[in-house]
């Protein structure tokens, strides 16, 4: 096959068209959004009241805690530390977690303000202490007094959660493709991928909420600005290491060293607390299902997205040569596939759409310099129980762990979800290696 | 800036307790990757098992030092066995998926609150080495050692620990040169050659497993006890990585390597902390403050680990000839 | 060269019965996709005797190997070693009952040194079991008396000045000579050899042509798959032929080659060429 030198431009296009139409669709959310939430300032980062004049960031110690109410997190609630002149307070974030940051090793009265309790909590212990004398973190558990009656039926909630499943599995799905068509043509597993989701969800903070900039403009730049990260990564780093005829394995530990890096990197230009995006947009209720229009628009996103990638691989000269390369690079090489070139485009197209999930991601929920990390190996479980480097058995494989991920908080706590994921991995593994989908191949 | 106290910290990291806790959990996966290539992605939940382990026999069962310890290391051979048993027969790959994924559900349930009942939830367990520092021959006092003075705890910790290190190093100089530790070399190059000469492969990998796993779970059990508290905040994918690091830096089919490379790399956190924090307290680096030093370190730690991997495989001691990272 | 009333039983046709059969497998069959890759009827080889397998390439001689010595699993079929049964047997069991295999892309393990590759291929060692590793006395002996062996296989194979250096230092013809002496380490019944002479200095397959020989008067059976077919006149008794997947003739050397269904078979992938002159293409790779 002779590919000839401008369909890369047009390739790169098709990418990018797709990711303009998903991106327009976003605007029509837009308005809403911005109107219900002006530029919304990080919830969780602590508040010096008075007392200490230092930067709080050099404050080697901290009090903090989740609160939690039947195991949903509470939200927007405030707590107080103090000890003799000085005070400070914080927020809970989307998780219930609130941290404050405190100057000395000392014992702190904590309590929680009740005027910012949702209506009809009550906490048995508003006023705790934290003894911070031995350690330099205490946790502080806020108990609330009562238990809300389940109102819910289960069927309603079963419902309610795979919705959520299906949500959170087509985030997974555009990421995990990227993670997928990376293996497929160059065997890399990389451990690096997550800090392309969270580029994406950092950079629409930065463009959307902190500098103001429309939605759709600001999720498109951050699309661009993670799709070059996948071209810098590629040409600076991954082909060079390639061209030494480096090991898989070797590369491997490569890409762990470099999301350290690039994980570091982000704390230290976004420091480390949670960014809120957008707000969270508004409820939307129908049926059982409560969501809202942000995430119904991710949704939208999410598929369009899909669709696109699909209709890219099968009908288009480069995703017909990706597959080539996937299947058999040297023989690919053999037939005049030019296999570098489809593989740099492979990492710019697999940069952009995990960039798209981290952008969709940080405005459905929020977002840190840990977001993609955190949910690395969601998108390694979802990419093995599909069956390795196949992108049809990446969204399959994404959407039985959102699935799964939303669905077991209903039997086991709410922390334990990806747990949950995680051990369905490891059993789909051990009871059919090459996947759902993937082919029976001789392993090992 | 004090140049003697900076020298004074990092050389105290020469016998800290995290260097032997690491160098002894890096002997571990130089069992399983140096020498026997196997891709285990999930030190943490052997070490975090070593530490649960303990804590949990000394407080809940109310067992001695030596319960405490055996039931630790079972914990972890168990963990291995279940591990091993459906993965190693696959391809290498899949350990090490299963193995991130089992400690990383490990580190999610050590420390979620519904099990507090045996983890100590979110807060861990703590003040669980009273039979441990029973044990210390050491009558309470400081001790000046030249660079550090330690109280009789710290140096009974100090001792165990490194002795530990001594006691596994020398186990493993022993079996790497048996006959045995020949077969695992030639598994780790070519597994289907060592079947075609009769031997069962499945269990040679098992065994090196479980005893990498045990061993790491030694350093997971000094790692607490130094302190008393073990927190499942403390497991994180990031303490395995920190520990590959570890490992590759002295040299991964190596024995001296990962205890090396464990004091170079504290020494070298160490080192970096007190300079960079130096420079900062006199106002030569306006654009950082004494928290994101911290944060330097780790970063730096990365970009080691990948200059490491793509210069210098081998590490400080390898030999290029025999490490291999297959595939 | 033996007596071919020694070796077969009745008419000589493919798959026919032996006198003293080591080896018997039927119906054995392992399809790749859409391609049959093996399908053999019935196959017996004969104890004591050396028996060449020969065919064009991808005539599914190494797929056949891989499947007898449980490399790989086939899709139906049965097959004996000296009368016990061997369907289904891990490999590493079957090398242990005497049924010892070599590969045709090489596998000297390149970073352990020579005389520890050939101390590898000893069975019985007990210092190869975990707890005994530990306690040295249980296993000096032992070592030593492999060791001994190992040396004087080496010397048989002119390995032995190569004995201390890595096996990744070898050629590749010393490879292959290295992983025969290796298998040899355990006193198999049967060898079977896949390609042993591709890549060895035509000096050296002089001498290595006596040492199976060699084998043969020791007692052992040897089974080798050859593409050179001086070499499959010159030393075999018996020589089995395939040809896509199936056992298309069978007999002594001289007849097989002018068995036209051997002719065929060849010339369907090789044209023009002298059954007797040409050495055909090793492939590596398979
Ligand atoms: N793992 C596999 N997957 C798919 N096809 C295979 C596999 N192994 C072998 N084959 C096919 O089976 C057929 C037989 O291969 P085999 O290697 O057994 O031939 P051979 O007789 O040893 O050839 P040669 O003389 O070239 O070594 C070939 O067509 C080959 O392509
Ligand atoms: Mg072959």
């Amino acid at each position: 096959m002779f590919l000839p030198k401008h369909t890369l431009g047009r390739g790169l296009a098709f990418v990018f068209a797709t990711l303009a139409i998903a991106a327009s669709a976003l605007t029509i959310s837009a308005p809403a959004s911005a109107a219900g939430h002006p530029v919304a300032k990080s919830q969780s980062a602590p508040v010096v009241l008075a007392g200490d004049s230092s930067d709080p960031s050099t404050w080697e110690y901290s009090i903090g805690g989740a609160l939690k109410l039947n195991g949903k997190p509470v939200k927007g609630v405030t707590i107080i530390a103090t000890n003799g002149k000085f005070s400070a307070k914080s927020v809970s974030d989307v998780g219930g977690k609130w941290l404050i940051a405190v100057p000395e090793a000392a014992i702190y009265k904590v309590s929680i303000d009740k005027a910012t309790l949702p209506s009809g909590m009550a906490v048995a212990n508003p006023e705790m202490e934290a003894d911070l004398t031995a350690f330099s973190f205490a946790p502080v558990l806020f108990k609330f007094a009562g238990q809300t009656v389940q109102t819910v039926s289960f069927g309603d909630q079963l419902v309610g959660r795979l919705f959520s499943g299906l949500n959170f599995g087509l985030l997974l799905a555009i990421a995990s493709i990227g993670i997928s068509l990376i293996f497929g043509t160059t065997g890399l597993s990389n451990f690096a991928h997550g800090e392309m989701v969270t580029l994406g969800a950092l950079m629409m903070w930065l463009l959307h909420a902190s500098m103001g900039w429309p939605v759709i403009l600001a999720g498109l730049v951050a699309v661009l600005v993670t799709g070059a990260f996948g071209w810098v990564q590629d040409a600076a780093l991954w082909r060079p290491l390639r061209k030494r005829r480096m090991g898989l394995n070797q590369m491997m530990i490569v890409s762990i060293g470099f999301s350290i890096v690039v994980r570091y990197v982000y704390l230290l230009l976004f420091d480390g607390d949670t960014k809120d995006i957008a707000g969270g947009g508004n409820i939307i209720k129908f049926g059982p299902v409560s969501t809202t229009d942000l995430t119904l628009w991710g949704m939208l996103i999410s598929v369009v997205a899909l669709g696109g990638v699909a209709l890219f691989l099968t009908r288009t000269r480069i995703g017909k040569a990706t597959r080539a390369v996937s299947d058999n690079a040297a023989l690919a090489s053999a037939t005049g596939i030019d296999v570098e070139r489809i593989i740099r485009i492979v990492w710019v197209t697999a940069a952009a759409l995990t960039g798209l999930a981290g952008v969709l991601y940080g405005l459905e929920l929020q977002a840190n310099w840990l977001t993609g990390f955190d949910i690395l190996l969601l998108l390694f479980a979802s990419v093995t129980l599909g069956g390795l480097g196949t992108a049809l058995g990446a969204t399959v494989g994404a959407l039985i762990i959102g699935m799964v991920v939303e669905v077991s908080s209903l039997f086991i706590p709410n922390e334990l979800r990806y747990a949950a994921a995680l051990v369905i991995l490891i059993v789909i593994l051990i009871w059919r290696p090459q996947g759902v989908l993937g082919k029976k191949q001789r392993l090992g | 800036m004090d140049f003697g106290q900076i020298f004074n910290l990092t050389a105290g990291e020469l016998i800290g307790v995290f260097t032997a806790a690491y160098a002894l959990c890096a002997l571990g996966l130089a069992m399983h990757f140096g020498f026997t290539g196997l891709l285990n992605f999930g030190q943490a939940g052997f070490a975090a098992l070593g530490a649960y382990g303990y804590a949990f026999a000394a407080l809940k069962l109310g067992w001695n030092m030596w319960g405490s310890f055996g039931f630790g290391m079972v914990c972890a051979a168990v963990f291995a066995l279940i591990l091993g048993l459906p993965t190693l027969r696959l391809r290498a790959d899949y350990l090490a998926i299963v193995t991130i994924a089992a400690a990383q559900a490990l580190y999610f349930f050590f420390g979620t609150e519904k099990y507090a009942a045996f983890t100590g939830g979110s807060n861990g367990l703590s003040e669980f080495g009273g039979d441990f520092y029973g044990y210390n021959p050491f009558p309470v006092g400081r001790y000046d050692l030249g660079i550090i003075t330690l109280s009789e705890k710290e140096i009974w910790i100090r001792v165990v620990s490194w002795g530990l290190v001594a006691f596994v190093a020398v186990l493993l100089v022993i079996l790497t040169r048996s006959p045995w530790g020949r077969t695992l070399k030639g598994i780790r190059e070519d597994e289907d050659a060592v079947r075609s000469l009769g031997k069962n492969v499945f269990v040679y990998k098992m065994q090196s497993l479980v005893l990498g796993g045990v061993i790491g779970s030694l350093g997971g059990m000094v790692f607490v006890l130094s302190s008393q508290t073990n927190q499942a905040s403390t497991w994180v994918s990031n303490f395995t990585f920190m520990t590959w690091t570890v490992l590759l830096l002295g040299g991964a089919a190596t024995i001296l390597g990962p205890i090396v490379g464990s004091a170079v790399f504290f020494m070298f956190l160490m080192f970096t902390q007190a300079f960079l924090e130096g420079l900062v307290n006199i106002g030569a680096l306006p654009f950082l403050s004494i928290a994101q030093v911290g944060q330097i370190r780790y970063l730096l730690v990365g970009l080691f680990l990948m200059l490491l991997v793509i210069f210098r495989p081998q590490g400080f001691f390898g030999n290029k000839k025999e490490l291999q990272f297959n595939g | 060269m033996a007596n071919i009333e020694q070796i077969a039983k009745g008419a000589i046709e493919p798959g026919c019965a032996k006198v003293d059969p080591i080896l018997v497998a039927s119906g054995v069959t392992r399809q790749f996709g859409g391609l049959k890759a093996v399908d053999v009827a019935h196959l017996e080889i004969p104890r004591g005797k050396i028996t060449a397998l020969i065919g064009p390439n991808g005539a599914g001689k190494t797929t056949l190997f891989n499947l007898l010595t449980g490399f790989d699993k086939p899709n139906t079929g049965t097959w004996n070693f000296a009368g016990k049964d061997l369907a289904g047997v891990a490999p590493h069991k079957v090398a242990r009952m005497g049924m010892v295999r070599t590969f045709q892309l090489t596998k000297a393990l390149s970073l352990l040194t020579v005389i520890d590759n050939m101390r590898l291929g000893a069975q019985d060692n007990p210092g190869e079991k975990f707890f005994a590793a530990f306690v040295r006395p249980l296993w000096a002996n032992k070592e030593r008396e492999i060791t001994e062996r190992a040396d004087a296989l080496l010397t048989r194979f002119k390995l032995d000045a190569k004995r201390d250096d890595y096996a990744a230092g070898l050629s590749g013809g010393q490879r292959k000579l290295l992983e025969m002496a290796r298998a040899l380490m355990s006193k198999p019944e049967l060898v079977m050899l896949d390609e042993p002479m591709a890549g060895v200095n035509p000096a050296l397959t002089q001498s290595l042509l006596e040492h199976i020989k060699g084998l043969k008067e020791n007692g052992t059976t040897v089974l080798f798959v050859e593409h050179d077919m001086h070499m499959v006149r010159h030393i075999s008794d018996w020589v089995v032929v395939m040809a896509e997947g199936k056992i298309v003739a069978e007999g002594p050397p001289a007849d097989v080659m002018k068995n036209p269904a051997v002719i065929d078979a060849y010339l369907g992938a090789h044209a023009n060429s002298d059954l007797g002159d040409v050495e055909i293409a090793t492939k590596e790779g398979n």
